[in-house]
């Protein structure tokens, strides 16, 4: 067969919504993006952590102590999932890792903004867990098998996260006055960036036309962010919180909100790195990947060790 | 009772809290998670004891009002489970030495004559006894592992050895419930403990240097200064702003 063929094979089982398996055929460039994004994703859960645990110790009653620890721990485990599914592809772990560190590969950029009060753990669950399951919803469709079980199981957490934030955030906003200007000062902070979490615009995004025929993506930039806000403001309102854009309204026409531009200076810039914490953020990850790397070593010599001994009983002996 | 409750929620508490400092920060991921499961229990644990601390007392308060209002010379957690988490060799020693003296205390327990402890016991020693796996496997992989792991361990052992002995030195608290049957006898609890500790430390191929000087003093309200700051972090939200719901 021609490759040709095998490129008519695979995309007629895309067509047909049958999901490409890690043995199966698939063009490199298939392969690669779904490499990069998966593991951008990872990334994504790993770096998410910091700025959530930033709060654990400080974190103000025994339950919500818990619930926040259990999520961050979440986090690291759809970590955890998401680099298997890339090493399905043929990635290695340690190579994606390392490719973070260096900052060649990148990772959602919300995550480099900081937790500066209590509330922003209400916030970040609402809004960004919000964001993520709206992006990430049509991913438990995506064309690649192990892709879209890991997703299945991510978005029921993320979806468990995106309510606990919220609750959260009741009992801030319907809290004392100082509560409630936590929870208002946490939105005003996280409502662009959580917007700007959907990527550019439908016209200046580079991946996005091959991404939705390989059926990796199945939904617009500007089609989830428009979905979001028109669930979310609601949910501000019920808070009686207000959403800092001055040009939110209703379009009763449309039958969706219509809101204000997005500074994408802003966005751009904190892609490039020049957000709040982009160097904290890495600089963390880089000295827990360092200071752990002997542990790392010892795990690894025991384990040969150990292999070691049992298949030499009589050597091992011996020399004890 | 009720103190000795605060003893056994506040070791929980406190080690929970230091666990939960590794959060995102572990040597790779699958210890970040375990790190973290075991900081959930442990916590879970401080909560259930607090509540029948509040129970017990019948002042009207909650689990967090201990957690979270009490100064540090009221907090009966032993000196071990305040100590810095240091790298992850101090972390790893401090957990074995705290969970192979709760494994064999709450195996204990569960022939308390208190039908409360005897139950919050039973339910603890599954997680206990998961945490005990995990610390000892952990002690091998370092001790064994490399020569710099090894070394590394070795330097935890020799910084904290001397709080390894508090846990099991009873205070009058702990002698006059175990006088009542409620508790077990800690020096009748001491063999198997350190039957376990010597166990592992020959597997791990590290030793300890006899006769080292033992301090005690935290299950009596004197601590180190770790707690106050540990604390301070800790309460700042609830001493900021008081009274609220959080
Ligand atoms: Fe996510
Ligand atoms: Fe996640
Ligand atoms: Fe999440």
């Amino acid at each position: 067969m021609t490759s040709l063929n095998f490129e008519a094979i695979f995309q007629s089982k895309i067509d047909d919504e049958v999901k490409i398996e890690p043995k199966d055929w698939m063009p490199d460039a298939y392969r690669k993006t779904l490499i990069r994004q998966i593991s951008q994703h990872a990334h994504s859960e790993i770096v998410g952590m910091l700025p959530e645990g930033n709060w654990i110790t400080r974190a103000p009653s025994l339950r919500r102590k818990l619930i926040l620890l259990a999520k961050v721990q979440d986090e690291a485990g759809h970590g955890l999932y998401l680099y298997s599914a890339a090493e399905t592809l043929g990635a290695d772990r340690d190579d994606l890792v390392q490719q973070l560190l260096t900052g060649k590969a990148k990772y959602s950029s919300i995550f480099n903004y900081p937790t500066l009060n209590w509330a922003d753990i209400g916030a970040i669950g609402w809004l960004v867990d919000g964001a993520a399951i709206t992006n990430q919803v049509m991913l438990t469709r995506t064309s690649y098998g192990p892709y879209a079980r890991a997703m299945v199981r991510i978005c029921k957490e993320e979806s468990f996260h995106q309510r606990q934030g919220y609750e959260l955030m009741m009992a801030m906003a319907f809290g004392s006055p100082e509560q409630k200007s936590m929870a208002q000062d946490a939105l005003n902070r996280w409502w662009w960036p959580a917007l700007m979490m959907f990527g550019p615009h439908d016209a200046e995004s580079t991946h996005s036309d091959q991404a939705l025929k390989w059926k990796i993506k199945r939904k617009s930039n500007d089609e989830l962010r428009q979905n979001f806000v028109d669930v979310t403001v609601p949910q501000a309102e019920y808070l009686g919180l207000t959403v800092p854009d001055p040009d939110l309204c209703w379009n009763e026409e449309r039958g969706r909100y219509d809101f204000g531009k997005i500074n994408w200076d802003e966005f751009w810039n904190v892609v490039k790195g020049n957000g709040p914490c982009n160097r904290q953020r890495i600089q963390a990850r880089t000295k827990a990947y360092e200071d752990g790397a002997w542990v790392r070593e010892a795990a690894m010599a025991h384990a040969e060790k150990k292999e070691q001994r049992r298949m030499q009983p009589e050597a091992a002996s011996k020399a004890a | 009772m009720i103190k000795y409750l605060l003893q056994l929620a506040d070791n929980a508490l406190i080690l929970g809290h230091r666990l939960g400092e590794w959060c995102g920060h572990a040597p790779e991921m699958e210890l970040d998670i375990a790190l973290t499961n075991i900081a959930l229990d442990l916590t879970g644990q401080a909560r259930s004891l607090y509540q029948r601390v509040a129970e017990l007392e019948g002042l009207g308060k909650d689990e967090d009002d201990y957690a979270y209002l009490r100064d540090a010379w009221e907090f009966r957690n032993a000196l071990l489970v305040e100590q810095p988490n240091g790298d992850f060799a101090h972390t790893l020693f401090r957990q074995f030495v705290f969970d192979a003296y709760n494994y064999h205390l709450h195996q204990a327990l569960t022939h308390s004559k208190d039908e409360w402890l005897a139950g919050f016991a039973a339910k603890s020693l599954k997680e206990i006894t998961y945490h005990l796996r995990f610390s000892s496997e952990w002690m091998l992989r370092l001790g064994d592992g490399t020569e710099l792991s090894n070394a590394k361990l070795k330097a935890a052992i020799e910084d904290l050895w001397g709080y390894s002995g508090e846990l099991a030195t009873p205070n009058d608290v702990e002698k006059e419930l175990a006088q009542q049957g409620i508790i077990p006898d800690l020096n009748l609890l001491k063999p198997a403990i350190e039957a376990k500790m010597s166990e592992v430390f020959v597997a791990a191929n590290v030793g300890v240097a006899a006769g080292m000087f033992m301090h005690i003093g935290g299950k009596d309200g004197r601590h180190s200064e770790h707690l106050g700051f540990i604390l301070s972090e800790m309460q700042f939200l609830q001493r900021a702003y008081p009274g609220l719901e959080w």
